[in-house]
């Protein structure tokens, strides 16, 4: 695996920082809504040029992985680190800059509906406030052109399909030139061609040195771009490794998950409301 | 079990109101803080407060004349017509050129800024504005506490205006000529009045504007989430704003003595 140690970045200054201990990992976390326990004891370390995808049914709680690494959301307990900082508890203005050095790319691409593409693209670099405009234009035609929708430039994502909106989305993330990149669902919703597409996008991304965390349920894709795998069940590491130590599992859900012989392990998600849950309880 | 409820109920109540007070106090802590957001304040002034002019203009406009035709009624008995304007202007200046522009673009704004922010939130829009590094108090907030600082009082001497032109468009018709009624304004108000009609009209415009971002902030679900949001956005921020009318009229009763 190539070593990215000696990876630094422009902190906006003109000042390349250096993050020592260059990982992003979760320790102990526990996270639960309403009562309901989403994540419970979870350990995660994502190392620089490791790309990994975490892989459950819907609604094992994937995409929150992904907000709690982000510090989108407040864990229960336990503990989440961006390089040697501990963000848990920390006021979001504190870990900004640590958190700069991540971008994602979220399910519905959350594009900024009031925007162009362009601006979309640019916003963090328009935020910094550091470049020009006409260099921040040079890099967000760079960016467009690198995952193929230049010609969307000035379009709104009203006007855009879901899969160019997945493709913009890629590109933000790009702009400010991170180190790692989170994906949610990236393939969800997609045609076989926009999948392969996407496929073929992060398999270039992690040739250009990018760390990719993806959270799917679709093997096609988790296979083709990630060298490690956990699978989630019931708010709980159950298999962590590679795609051969994975298929020859012999953990009983994770071979469901891989081959479903019977449905039973899709009707074991956790019921998502009290009203479900007051439903199943009846059934 | 019943007092467990009421506890329950209570403590909710108490920690929404504290982090509306903490959204509150961020946002007026950033208003002179960079960066400024320029671009986004000139938009929400003009998405909330000048396209809330022709119904304000509306809202004035027949009021004043509602309210002319009502006086009319009353004084023409004691022969005391004339003092008509003087009472078209004191009520409106005072207090429903205030409350009702800002009823009317309470439900008109508030909901828009609830609806808005509220979709942002369910799209995760706002997560990515997060994620990239921007402040949301900064970026969502302020722009709109701010256009909505200067439109509604903007919006309520407009109003006034408009609903003392239409109290003089009835009262034309009681053989008042525009001297006898524009005459009547000085013995009714002192300038205190004007302060406390565009003093008013700020507070309200600060209620409209936090309630509908922290509502549309707090946004959960889907788009029936945010459907909901926007009505508990305009019937909350209306009630605050009768609220707190009586106590900044108290307040003004107070301080003239």
């Amino acid at each position: 695996m190539a070593n990215y140690s000696d990876h630094g970045r422009d902190d906006g200054g003109g000042n390349r920082t250096m993050i020592s201990g260059d990982s992003i990992r979760m320790e102990k976390l526990c996270y639960s809504i309403g009562g309901r326990k989403i994540l419970e004891d979870f350990d995660l370390d994502l190392e620089r040029g490791v790309n990994r995808t975490i892989l459950g049914v819907s609604g094992a709680g994937k995409t929150t992985i992904l907000k709690l690494l982000l510090g989108l959301l407040t864990p229960d307990s336990g503990k989440v680190f961006i390089g040697d900082l501990c963000i848990t508890g920390l006021p979001e203005s504190s870990f900004m800059q640590p958190r700069k050095r991540i971008a994602i790319v979220f399910q519905g691409g959350a594009l900024f509906d009031s925007m162009t593409v362009g601006e979309n693209v640019g916003y963090r670099l328009f935020e910094d406030g550091q470049l020009s405009q006409g260099e921040i234009t040079k890099i967000v035609l760079e960016k467009l052109s690198f995952v193929g929708v230049e010609s969307a430039l000035n379009l709104y994502p009203a006007e855009l399909s879901g899969g160019m909106k997945k493709r913009v989305a890629i590109a933000r993330a790009l702009a400010a030139d991170p180190d790692y990149i989170f994906f949610d669902e990236p393939t969800t919703g997609l045609d076989p061609i926009g999948v392969f597409n996407i496929c073929n996008l992060m398999q270039r991304l992690q040739a250009e040195g990018k760390t990719t965390l993806m959270v799917t349920h679709d093997l096609t894709t988790a296979f083709a771009t990630s060298q490690r795998f956990t699978f989630l069940h019931k708010a709980r590491m159950l298999f962590e490794g590679t795609e051969e130590e994975m298929k020859s599992s012999s953990i009983p859900e994770v071979r469901e998950f891989l081959s479903p012989t019977d449905r039973s392990l899709f009707y074991d998600v956790q019921v998502t409301t009290e009203k479900q849950q007051e439903q199943a309880e009846k059934l | 079990m019943k007092l467990a409820i009421a506890d329950r109920i209570l403590l909710i109540f108490f920690h929404e109101l504290q982090n509306y007070f903490i959204l509150a106090g961020r946002a007026v802590a950033r208003i002179f803080r960079r960066p400024f957001y320029y671009r986004e304040f000139a938009i929400q002034f003009d998405k909330l407060g000048f396209s809330s002019l022709f119904i304000c203009i509306l809202t004035g406009l027949f009021s004043g004349m509602v309210m002319a035709l009502q006086s009319l009624i009353q004084l023409k008995p004691f022969a005391a017509t004339s003092y008509v304007g003087g009472m078209v202007a004191v009520t409106m200046i005072k207090e429903l050129g205030p409350v009702l522009a800002s009823l009317m673009v309470a439900g008109r704004v508030g909901s828009a800024i609830t609806a808005e922010l509220g979709t942002m939130v369910v799209t995760e829009q706002v997560d990515a504005m997060r994620v990239e590094g921007t402040d949301i108090i900064k970026r969502l907030v302020v722009p709109r506490l701010k256009a909505m600082l200067l439109a509604l009082p903007l919006l309520t001497v407009v109003t006034d205006v408009v609903s003392i032109f239409g109290g003089y468009i009835m009262s034309a018709g009681y053989q008042i000529n525009p001297v006898m009624y524009i005459s009547g304004l000085p013995q009714f108000m002192v300038f205190q009045d004007l302060i406390e009609g565009v003093a008013k009209p700020a507070v309200f415009g600060a209620i409209i504007a936090l309630t509908g971002c922290y509502v549309g902030l707090n946004t959960k679900g889907g788009a029936e989430g945010v459907g909901a949001a926007a009505k508990q956005a305009v019937v909350l921020s209306s009630v605050l704003i009768l609220v707190c009318d009586f106590f900044i009229a108290k307040v003004f009763v107070v301080f003239r003595g």
